[in-house]
């Protein structure tokens, strides 16, 4: 036996190591890994609940591709569903009322997907918050925040696209309200629809095979891609920590290591989402497409609602007024333009810029490994409550519908309200935070100053009878 | 079976005994050492095994269609599962290993030495060229335009500049009017109070789905009529037909609020469940209340010899949401 090492001698963890090391060269970079620190927080674990939301939408989605049909011809149902029976309907629809129906699991599936879609963009806007509130996107991570950014953006698009897939009539109607925002867009908005959808609304046969492979391919990729650099980028400059004890600095961190402390964590925080999903998908219905029947361009159903994501977006096509902004016959802006295009792009322009704006008002240069709380920095914690209470406050309005069939409230004064309120709550809120910020900031010191006013008189005790 | 049983005791000894195989002194450890915790050992794997009990519940559940609330059962199942996984994981994590916590210095703000080499390599690498800026001119035009070249097969998706296709629809002269079913509408059809989409007469199905396509038609008294003077006679004795389409996000009219509606809002209404753009049908569709930025488009109507309705045009105006274009050309006539 010359030349084979002693197996029974070499236990299998070393000889695996071992393997690796010799072919590909890792063994340094894999104990960095295995020793690489995560700062306790919960809410570090937003981010964390995001990723494991995708992967279970890849996993998820993955299977439902290979039963689902892209394709908007009309076709007659005969499926075992009784009252869609000899509805027209396009294959799309047919394919997932199928899903839902008669392949075994497909429900289970789906429902988990549209789930954990939803899940994902919640994770997403809380992980937001969090690393908006404690600036934790300052220098040197405002790369990894415009990725994040980004990837917020394209999550939102990659799901609308996966919701009017379906081709329901919810869907359907989410879909032409989207063309229409398109063809509001000053000067191309016309020209770029038409391209986009191979002539104008409902547009050709083409249009579904090209949502489907953007829905499926193109934008889970360019997350794929954005997600990687985003970790990558958290990687190389570590992660940021909350200032709680004394070995916590700008310059050292302190956390768990990778292995063997924070992997059962995180692993077990992959299965805890996976699972919870998988139990949302089984247990509680999401979309029951079936009930609302295919889409035609000339049908629609009262009390719509979008998906929780796309709330806000509603509730600011809901409240501009009527007007589309005209110049000697030419429409310059049509009215779904400031809702439905202006407003995001506002909201988004806003995070992008952040970093940036705020570092021109403070003219602060410096690296920050450490995080504020949100009192440490009122300002910040005003202006940013401002924008979300704003953003919620559009959301809101957008179930104005709902509230008047439920509370017979009059829609027309609940939209009038809100057409003021969103201006005024907001500054009221911001007012508000920051006068509370700067009573915490206050209350802090003089707790502070008792505390070391003690020990000073303390101190003194103890000398006195040593003397 | 014993062979089973022995086989898994013999598992579990093997693994409950791994630590003690290679006994170490305590100060040559990475890891610092904790004394075992039996109790919570045994938790985290009775719920590896119940996990394992789910997996296998969720094959059988799988595998019998008879099962009632099969959905159901699968995912609790799956869930339960995935759960199991995850508490047995996390009791590892609090009870079962150590929770080092450790410092270690953050990495360095800068390079500076990198940074400078890099920057020599790159600026001393294009010393031999003498015409440095045409050099980068001509490197930016092969790239700009060989993207451009890239993008172009992309304008193959559909027509980019003809919008004359916005203004197209299926209404001409003398068509009559059809319900869903292809039965054409008479005017006597027309109850008020109430409401009918309509189509042009034998179009096939998929050309329905065109925005320019389906009309809404109400009855109302003609007495309440208020066309202005451009719109007269567009009606046919009280009857009105507009575009189905919403001139704001395009979805479909399909409220109609009759004037039962008292006492604040008295006045017929079509209504949009979008985003609630309402417009009134007793003046040619002008916005009453919501986003809309546009009337609705009117299509004139007329009863031929035998009652049926027809129309004596196309609208008056562009069918659908607006766009740049939406007010400069009107459909032909």
């Amino acid at each position: 036996m010359v030349g084979i090492p002693d197996l029974e001698a070499e236990p299998v963890i070393r000889r695996t190591v071992r393997f690796l090391d010799e072919r590909t060269a890792t063994a340094p970079l894999l104990r960095k890994t295995l020793r690489y620190l995560f700062p306790d927080h919960w809410s570090f674990l937003l981010g964390e609940v995001a990723l494991y939301a995708f992967m279970v939408l890849v996993a998820t989605g993955t299977y439902l591709t290979f039963f689902f049909v892209d394709s908007t011809k009309q076709v007659v149902y005969h499926g075992p569903y009784a009252p869609l029976r000899d509805q027209h309907m396009s294959e799309a629809y047919q394919s997932v009322v199928n899903i839902s129906t008669t392949v075994k699991a497909g429900l289970l599936i789906r429902q988990t997907h549209h789930w954990a879609a939803n899940i994902f963009l919640a994770a997403i806007v809380l992980h937001l918050f969090r690393v908006f509130f404690s600036g934790a996107y300052r220098k040197p991570r405002e790369l990894t925040y415009i990725l994040g950014v980004t990837m917020l953006m394209l999550s939102l698009l990659e799901a609308y696209m996966g919701y009017s897939l379906v081709d329901d009539l919810l869907s359907g109607m989410g879909l032409v309200i989207g063309y229409s925002v398109g063809l509001s867009l000053p000067f191309v908005g016309g020209n770029l629809m038409e391209w986009l959808f191979h002539g104008p609304y409902p547009g050709q046969a083409s249009l579904w095979p090209r949502m489907y492979i953007a829905h499926v391919l193109i934008f889970p990729i360019l997350i794929g891609m954005l997600l990687g650099g985003h970790l990558l980028l958290v990687a190389m400059k570590h992660h940021t920590q909350f200032k709680k004890k004394r070995s916590q600095s700008e310059n050292a961190i302190l956390g768990v290591p990778a292995f063997p402390g924070q992997a059962p964590r995180s692993l077990g925080l992959l299965f805890g989402t996976a699972g919870i999903l998988f139990l949302l998908g089984g247990l509680v219905q999401i979309n029951p497409i079936w009930l609302w029947g295919p889409y035609h361009t000339y049908s629609s159903t009262n009390g719509a609602q979008p998906d929780w994501y796309l709330g806000w977006l509603i509730g600011g096509l809901r409240l501009v007024p009527s007007f589309d902004l005209v110049i000697d016959g030419y429409t310059l802006v049509p009215n779904p333009f400031w809702g439905g295009a202006a407003f995001p792009l506002l909201v988004f322009g806003f995070l992008y810029f952040w970093p940036w704006i705020e570092r021109r008002l403070t003219g602060d240069q410096s690296f920050h490994n450490v995080l504020e709380r949100p009192r440490d920095n009122p300002r910040r914690t005003a202006i940013g409550l401002w924008v979300v209470s704003w953003v919620f406050l559009v959301f809101v309005a957008g179930a104005s519908d709902r509230v008047n069939v439920m509370f017979d409230l009059s829609y027309t004064s609940q939209i009038w309200f809100y057409r003021v309120f969103i201006w005024v709550g907001p500054t009221i809120i911001a007012f508000v935070a920051y006068r509370v910020c700067k009573e915490l900031q206050a209350s802090e010191k003089t707790k502070h100053e008792q505390h070391k006013a003690e020990a000073r008189a303390r101190l003194a005790a103890i000398q006195r009878t040593e003397a | 079976m014993s062979k089973v049983r022995d086989s898994i005791v013999a598992g579990l000894v093997l693994l409950a005994g791994r630590g003690r195989r290679k006994p170490r002194k305590d100060a040559l450890r990475t890891v610092p050492k904790l004394d075992p915790n039996p109790g919570a050992e045994t938790w985290a794997i009775l719920l590896f095994f119940f996990a394992a009990l789910c997996a296998v519940a969720f094959i059988v559940v799988y595998a019998i269609d008879s099962l009632p609330r099969h959905t159901q059962l699968l995912g609790l199942s799956l869930g339960l599962c995935l759960l199991s996984i995850a508490a047995a994981l996390i009791i590892t994590a609090h009870k079962l290993i150590v929770t080092e916590e450790l410092v270690e210095p953050y990495s360095p703000e800068e390079h500076p030495n990198e940074q400078e080499l890099i920057a020599q390599v790159v600026e001393e690498s294009g010393d031999r060229l003498t015409r440095k800026r045409l050099f980068k001119l001509g490197i930016a035009a092969a790239g700009g335009t060989l993207g451009l070249a890239a993008i172009t097969p992309a304008l193959s998706f559909g027509p980019f500049l003809e919008t004359r296709y916005f203004l197209g629809t299926p209404w001409r002269k003398g068509r009559r009017l059809v319900d869903d079913k292809g039965k054409p509408y008479k005017a006597t059809d027309i109850e008020a109070d109430n409401f009918y989409t309509a189509f042009p007469e034998r179009i096939p199905d998929q050309d329905k789905e065109e925005l320019g396509a389906a009309l809404v038609l109400v009855r109302l008294p003609v007495d309440s009529l208020r066309l202005p003077p451009e719109l007269k006679g567009y009606d046919a004795g009280g009857i009105v037909a507009y575009s189905k389409i919403c001139t704001h996000a395009g979805c479909a009219i399909s409220l109609y609020r009759a004037p039962l509606f008292q006492p604040d809002e008295p006045r017929p209404a079509l209504v949009c469940p979008c985003h609630y753009s309402t417009f009134n049908p007793a003046d040619g569709g002008s916005v009453m209340f919501g986003p809309a930025g546009r009337k609705l488009p009117m299509l004139p109507l007329s009863v031929d010899a035998k009652g049926f309705l027809r129309a004596k045009g196309n609208f008056d105006g562009e069918v659908g949401p607006s766009w740049w274009g939406s007010r400069i050309w009107k459909p032909n006539p």
